[in-house]
């Protein structure tokens, strides 16, 4: 790390394998605070993984992730436990409790670990459900939702600990080209509104360059390419331009 | 033959891996169970989801067979005449063996099998890892509530049981053989002792803690969507019951 104070999350030489297949491969980034960070990679490259090992669902084979100066691969359960309230996280299918109602969802976190009193987490849920423009749904279960608006009631559970980091998993997989748009600058608008540092990873590139200061390129376990949208897009580097312009030959597929 | 060697190799790699999981979790539960916060509405939604919910099951289920045990042994006793032992045998089976084994095995089958498919769903669809994001242990915010419930809730089930059999054992006998109330009432409590109730009662609460923590288990190791899911589901009936059978003689022989 060169600089501990600007650099959030710092993923340092990470190995990660699942039985004989080898996902992450000496993987590296540095991300700093504030920063918008998009991992970009085809399907099974690990992107998720990546993810993962960023909020301790994880741990690495070898190497290590500091978040916060703190290596977090290598800190006691209930510590992490307690070290992830500063995070909120977005699943790929929202991954709301079906067993609740969409309030409950967003109260969870905040009846669990905060002092708040019932109104007040009332009027935080309506605050965070507003933050994603879902106002007045608060009675209705997960069930009844529509794919896209569970997963904006996912962000919303996710900003409501007021986390510095926030990260999104796939957020606009499934969801049609305009309500990805819609998503995408959801994120933007959450970003740069809770001054996060926000960590997504996606396969699709119009939403990237969308969210994205620095877009890094996922492939072979490791990161390949890095930069600003601008940049990124010039990159002579093949299995970045394959992958932008979603070319079925090329290094990718060969 | 090596093949023979090699699969009865891979079986007892698979049963100690699953043994030693069990009881880790197990400890991480009963730790967890010591510590703050404590989850005190879903303490309550699990207990009547296992309790109050299973009453109706537990009833026809104990009932039946104490009515069952008298209609037999009426059957059996009266070519040796010995009618006036049937009380005190059907009291005795009931407490010490039937309420609490048959309970044991309804709950798992009704509750045990639910808490794998729901757990396992939670799993798959990555409510797990929403939790953990969430800075909350699922050993603590599901698996403790509801082994507590399991351990609370089948003593009780199983007094509600004994009561049941013994009171089918009685309907069948008085009314249905003829035998003589009063002689059958005085039989049935003459011999039995307050350990027998006791003994029933500290099986089932085991059996508690195996049907649910297995259900939980089976649920929380999930791998491989819908299909998985279902056989977590199986496979926690199965174990569960498997575990309760074996725990069922040991217990008996070693403490009572």
């Amino acid at each position: 790390m060169t600089e501990p104070s600007a650099v959030a999350i710092s993923m340092q030489h990470v190995y990660k394998s699942f039985g004989p297949k080898e996902v992450l491969h000496d993987l590296s980034i540095d991300i700093e605070r504030n920063e918008s960070v998009v991992i970009v990679g085809g399907s099974g490259t690990g992107k998720s993984v990546t993810l993962k090992h960023i909020i301790g669902l994880l741990k690495p084979d070898r190497g290590e992730v500091y978040v916060d100066g703190k290596e977090i691969s290598d800190m006691p359960p209930r510590e992490l436990n307690r070290f992830r309230t500063r995070f909120g996280m977005s699943f790929q299918e929202g991954a709301l409790f079906d067993s609740m109602s969409v309030f409950e969802n967003i109260a969870f976190p905040l009846r669990r670990h905060t002092e708040m009193t019932e109104d007040e987490i009332r009027s935080r849920v309506a605050e965070c459900l507003e933050q994603v423009h879902l106002s007045g749904i608060e009675e209705k279960r997960p069930s009844e939702l529509s794919g896209g608006m569970r997963r904006r009631v996912g962000f919303a559970r996710a900003i409501s600990l007021k986390p510095e980091i926030l990260l999104f998993d796939e957020p606009t997989t499934g969801l049609d080209p305009v309500f990805s748009d819609v998503v995408a600058d959801l994120i933007v608008e959450m970003d740069q509104t809770l001054k996060t540092t926000t960590v997504t990873i996606t396969h699709d590139m119009k939403v990237a360059f969308k969210i994205a200061d620095r877009v890094a390129m996922l492939y072979g376990g490791a990161i390949v390419e890095q930069g600003s949208p601008a940049d990124f897009q010039q990159s002579k580097n093949p299995i970045v331009q394959q992958f932008i312009e979603g070319r079925a030959k090329g290094p990718l597929t060969d | 033959m090596i093949s023979v060697f090699e699969n009865i190799g891979i079986f007892f790699l698979a049963f100690f891996e699953a043994t030693g999981t069990w009881f880790t979790m197990l400890w991480r539960t009963a730790t967890w169970a010591i510590r703050p916060p404590f989850e005190g509405r879903e303490w309550m939604r699990q207990m009547v989801r296992l309790g109050v919910d299973s009453i109706p099951v537990v009833f026809l289920t104990t009932m039946f067979t104490g009515m069952v045990m008298a209609l037999q042994t009426f059957n059996g006793f009266q070519r040796v005449h010995a009618e006036n032992f049937v009380g005190s045998v059907v009291a005795l089976s009931i407490l010490r063996e039937l309420s609490p084994v048959l309970v044991g095995l309804m709950v798992t089958g009704r509750v045990g099998s639910s808490m794998a498919a729901e757990i396992g769903t939670m799993r798959v669809t990555e409510q797990i890892d929403a939790l953990k994001a969430l800075a909350t242990d699922p050993v603590q915010y599901l698996f403790v509530p509801r082994v507590i419930a399991g351990i609370v809730m089948l003593p009780l089930l199983t007094i509600l049981g004994d009561a049941l059999g013994v009171w089918g054992g009685y309907l069948v006998a008085v009314r249905l053989m003829g035998a003589n109330p009063v002689v059958y009432q005085s039989n049935t409590f003459q011999f039995l002792d307050v350990n027998d109730l006791w003994s029933g009662i500290v099986k089932s609460a085991v059996f508690g803690l195996i049907l649910t923590l297995t259900g939980c288990v089976r649920g929380y190791y999930t791998t491989g969507g819908a299909e998985g899911v279902g056989k977590a589901t199986t496979s926690a009936v199965v174990t569960a019951s498997v575990i309760i059978l074996l725990a069922d003689f040991f217990l008996t022989k070693l403490l009572f």
